[in-house]
């Protein structure tokens, strides 16, 4: 505890705080610099961690791999010491510790890099890389050392090849470059172990490159990363070593000589993913003009590229892309959140005018979007209150809702695609997420969708709610509804969609076929390569 | 409910105490007086309730009281307009200076704090400049004897601003508990975006709930100016947004937005009142009286929300047993 108090007054060094064994000792041992043993942790109707193992050797770069769910995630907000396990044991450098929160993390050598940047925009480079561990001067007032502070950062920016000021405002960076500012926070801080959560998922492809290329040089310099990626070929890239996770549990370890695309999936699905996704599809009935069309769609992101796209009635049209390709905003444009900057719209044959999210919502064109605690769902009113929200007027008599009709709207609703609460009075907050999306779908369902656009829809749910949703999703195509589903997994969007059309900053780069559905072609699209 | 509950034992427990301390409280004249005062105040108090549960604050409201009662003054005195084009145009005043609020802040997106401190500033401002700073009364002017009976007549016994409450306390109720538009207003006070993606238009919504105090606070700075019986545009009306803003919160809604009652509205305003009231009874040096208020303010928020707390650890707590002993409370 001591050490760490001080730390604010000793000089660092880009390689560690004091008190630490220097690193030509560590790489001599055997003794691996991370050993996690038999965490188990449970969230409240979840097992999210059951006896997981992980070993990390210093210099190395081990891949955490497995399908969203898996436990990825919270097995490293367990080693950030942002939560805490139930059981189990860490030991670094043979030690046992005991991490309890992010700063004593953080004092192990411990630097976590989220998929989301955690960095202040307001602030500039140097600030953020020395967010509070800022060098002092002498001196009762503990005035910041300017002068040093920009020093060490700009020599840190040089190191990762990033030709900026220390001086620049971070707010104005592209997010690549605030990502590598995040990985010189971590190395000032005196990084051991570097753990990047989805680090590429919005770069692009000579990004992601530059990237990987950091990665080896840090490898070099005797730090250790814990790279979590969907992305399995940069794993097959960088990994020394992967480690895959399936629904908690560790699904085996797959060493550099063995690595290849298909092990990984293997191991990561460990199920036949043809099953999941397979329930009776009848063709999508293609009559022309009887779809939805969108013509020339432009968002206010990349207001010079156009989109343009049909949906037959029954079909299901995948989105695939990376983040950040644009596929949320065309959504959000067409279902009239966003105002587009130009867009045709029309729906069996007739054209319509969208302007406002009710305007579309009047012509049965429904969005489930991505953030469902944020814009999916009111998290505080409860099921009842969610489910009736967009169409209370037709449960009222003069603009005076009716409780009856409101709530047999909604047990009928719970009822009609199994949402498990204990009554429809229950706050949304308090269900799980699977749960909460079917809740989300309830409210468009009883509207009669025409058009129902999925943004993520099964982001953070559990396997087995997975495969409801596919299913109503399949159902409801099956009655006529044209679809779309927006995905950034891959197995999702090959496995949904009847179509796929895939996007690559702003532009939509190919729409492949059934039978052009391979994980290449999807990938080859959306980095940036005309189909 | 619960948290209504908890501020009328509080409003109980008070009156108790005076009562005993204090046996003129419950004077028929006293009581009158309070129910008054209540009235008064109430009135206004829901109108900025509504605006708090849209997640945004008045607080011009003291200021639009002196200029509507200025006003009020110069029409009937100076002008010689009829008592009903007066109140009509006084009501309109305030809407269409409350809708502006309303626009400023849904179509420009300024922060109604600074929005409505500018309205307290400007027409503060503006009602001393058209009054020459001068105190306004009401004269000896024929006519009046309806608005005078509004701010001091009663209805079998009972004070008119407190019968026009419950009026509008009613209408309020069915508006905001039972009406689509008062699931909207909470709708888009809890999440603006989620009401937004549930196809609310959140805008028309929120600046409807400024326009609505605007009127509310017209109609009380006409009882209130008639109560008064002059108004000196320096410091009528100073303050009484604060007045209103402590009523809500007392009553349970929240700043954040989303949160609130009516009932809780007309309890807060009530034991606010009553405050006032017992400073004067109890003889405590009227220098204290707002230290009064802020204290009793400060310890009823502050318990209710060591409450609410320890109503969700135990919560949190309960749902962390049921899932040890292996019934997941929700999957």
């Amino acid at each position: 505890m001591a050490t760490r108090a001080s730390r604010n007054d000793q000089t660092r060094t880009n390689t560690g705080g004091q008190g630490r064994p220097p690193l030509q000792l560590l790489m001599s041992t055997s003794t691996p610099i991370l050993e996690m043993t038999g965490i188990s942790k449970r969230f409240p109707g979840v097992v999210a961690l059951d006896q997981v193992s992980l070993t990390v050797d210093s210099a190395e770069v081990v891949a955490l791999i497995g399908e969203n769910g898996a436990g990825k995630s919270t097995l490293m907000k367990i080693l950030g010491g942002a939560i805490n396990p139930d059981s189990g044991q860490i030991c670094i450098d043979g030690t046992e510790v005991d991490i309890r929160s992010p700063r004593e993390a953080s004092a192990f050598g411990i630097e976590f890099i989220h998929q989301e940047l955690s960095v202040l925009d307001n602030l500039d480079v140097a600030a953020n890389i020395f967010l509070r561990r800022e060098p002092t001067k002498a001196g009762f007032l503990k005035l910041i050392d300017r002068k040093r502070i920009h020093q060490e950062a700009d020599e840190l920016l040089r190191k990762l090849g990033l030709d900026i000021s220390s001086r620049t405002p971070l707010g104005r960076l592209p997010l690549a470059h605030q990502q590598l500012v995040e990985i010189a926070r971590s190395l000032s801080a005196g990084a051991r172990i570097i753990i990047m959560d989805e680090p590429t998922s919005s770069l692009t492809l000579t990004e992601t490159r530059r990237l990987l290329e950091i990665v080896r040089e840090l490898k070099g310099d005797g730090v250790s990363v814990i790279y979590i990626s969907h992305r399995l070929h940069e794993v097959e890239e960088i990994a020394d070593r992967t480690v895959v996770l399936r629904d908690g549990k560790n699904a085996g370890t797959i060493e550099r000589s063995e690595l290849t695309h298909d092990v990984m999936v293997r191991k990561m699905v460990g199920r036949d993913l043809n099953e999941m996704f397979k329930t009776e599809t009848t063709p999508p009935q293609k009559t022309t003009g009887d779809g939805f069309v969108v013509n020339g769609l432009r968002t206010q992101r990349y207001p010079h590229h156009s989109i343009s796209f049909t949906v037959a009635r029954g079909e299901v049209l995948g989105f695939a892309g990376l983040v950040g390709a644009g596929r949320s905003e065309v959504a959000r444009s067409i279902f009239g959140v966003d105002e587009p900057i130009a867009a045709s719209i029309s729906l069996a044959g007739r054209t319509l005018q969208i302007k406002t999210s009710k305007d579309a919502i009047s012509h049965g064109v429904y969005l489930v979007p991505e953030d469902r605690r944020a814009t999916g769902l009111i998290v505080d009113f409860n099921v009842r209150e969610n489910i009736t929200l967009p169409n209370l007027l037709n449960y009222s008599t003069g603009k005076i809702i009716s409780s009856t009709r409101e709530t047999a709207a909604a047990v009928q609703a719970v009822k009609s695609i199994n949402i498990k609460t204990p009554s429809p009075e229950m706050r949304a907050a308090n269900l799980s997420g699977g749960n909460q999306q079917k809740v989300v779908l309830a409210r468009w369902l009883a509207c009669t969708p025409k058009v129902l656009i999925f943004d993520e829809p099964t982001r953070g749910i559990d396997v087995g709610a997975k495969a409801e949703i596919y299913g109503l999703i399949r159902r409801l195509a099956n009655d006529g509804v044209s679809v779309i589903v927006i995905s950034s997994e891959m197995e999702e969007v090959l496995g949904i969609s009847d179509r796929i059309a895939v996007m690559h900053e702003g532009r939509i780069t190919g729409i492949l076929e059934r039978s052009q559905f391979t994980e290449e072609a999807v990938m080859y699209l959306a980095t940036g390569s005309e189909g | 409910m619960k948290k209504e509950l908890g501020i009328f034992v509080l409003l109980i427990v008070l009156c108790v105490i005076v009562s005993i301390k204090e046996p003129n409280f419950l004077l028929a004249i006293n009581l009158q007086n309070l129910a008054r005062q209540i009235g008064a105040f109430g009135i206004f108090s829901i109108g900025l309730g509504l605006v708090i549960i849209t997640g945004g604050i008045e607080l011009s409201v003291g200021s639009m009281m002196a200029l509507l009662g200025v006003l009020m003054s110069m029409m009937l005195t100076e002008w010689h307009i009829g008592v009903v084009p007066a109140i009509l145009l006084c009501i309109l005043v305030a809407m269409m200076l409350s809708l502006t609020h309303g626009l400023l802040i849904t179509r420009i997106n300024m922060q109604p704090f600074i929005v409505t401190l500018c309205g307290l500033l400007f027409y503060r401002g503006l009602a001393r400049f058209i009054s020459n700073d001068e105190t306004k009364g009401f004269g000896t002017v024929a006519g009046l004897d309806f608005l005078r009976f509004l701010a001091n007549g009663n209805l079998f016994k009972i004070p008119m601003p407190f019968v026009l409450l419950i009026l509008i306390s009613i209408i309020a109720w069915v508006a905001l508990h039972r009406s689509v538009y008062g699931r909207y207003l909470f709708a888009a006070g809890r999440n603006v975006e989620a009401a937004r993606y549930a196809g609310i238009n959140t805008r028309a919504i929120i600046t409807t709930a400024y326009v609505v105090a605007g009127a509310l606070t017209a109609i009380s700075a006409i009882i209130i100016a008639f109560y008064t019986n002059s108004v000196s545009p320096a410091n009528h009306g100073n303050a009484y947004e604060l007045y209103g803003i402590a009523a809500a919160v007392l009553g349970g809604c929240s700043l954040r937005g989303g949160e609130g009652s009516v009932v809780g509205i007309l309890i807060g305003t009530a034991l606010i009142q009553v405050l006032r009231n017992l400073v004067n009874l109890l003889g405590i040096p009227s220098s204290l009286d707002l230290a009064v208020m802020g204290a009793v303010i400060l310890i009823g928020v502050m318990a209710d929300q060591i409450l609410t707390e320890r109503r969700n650890r135990r919560q949190i707590a309960s749902m962390r047993e049921a899932t040890a002993s292996g019934t997941p409370a929700s999957k």
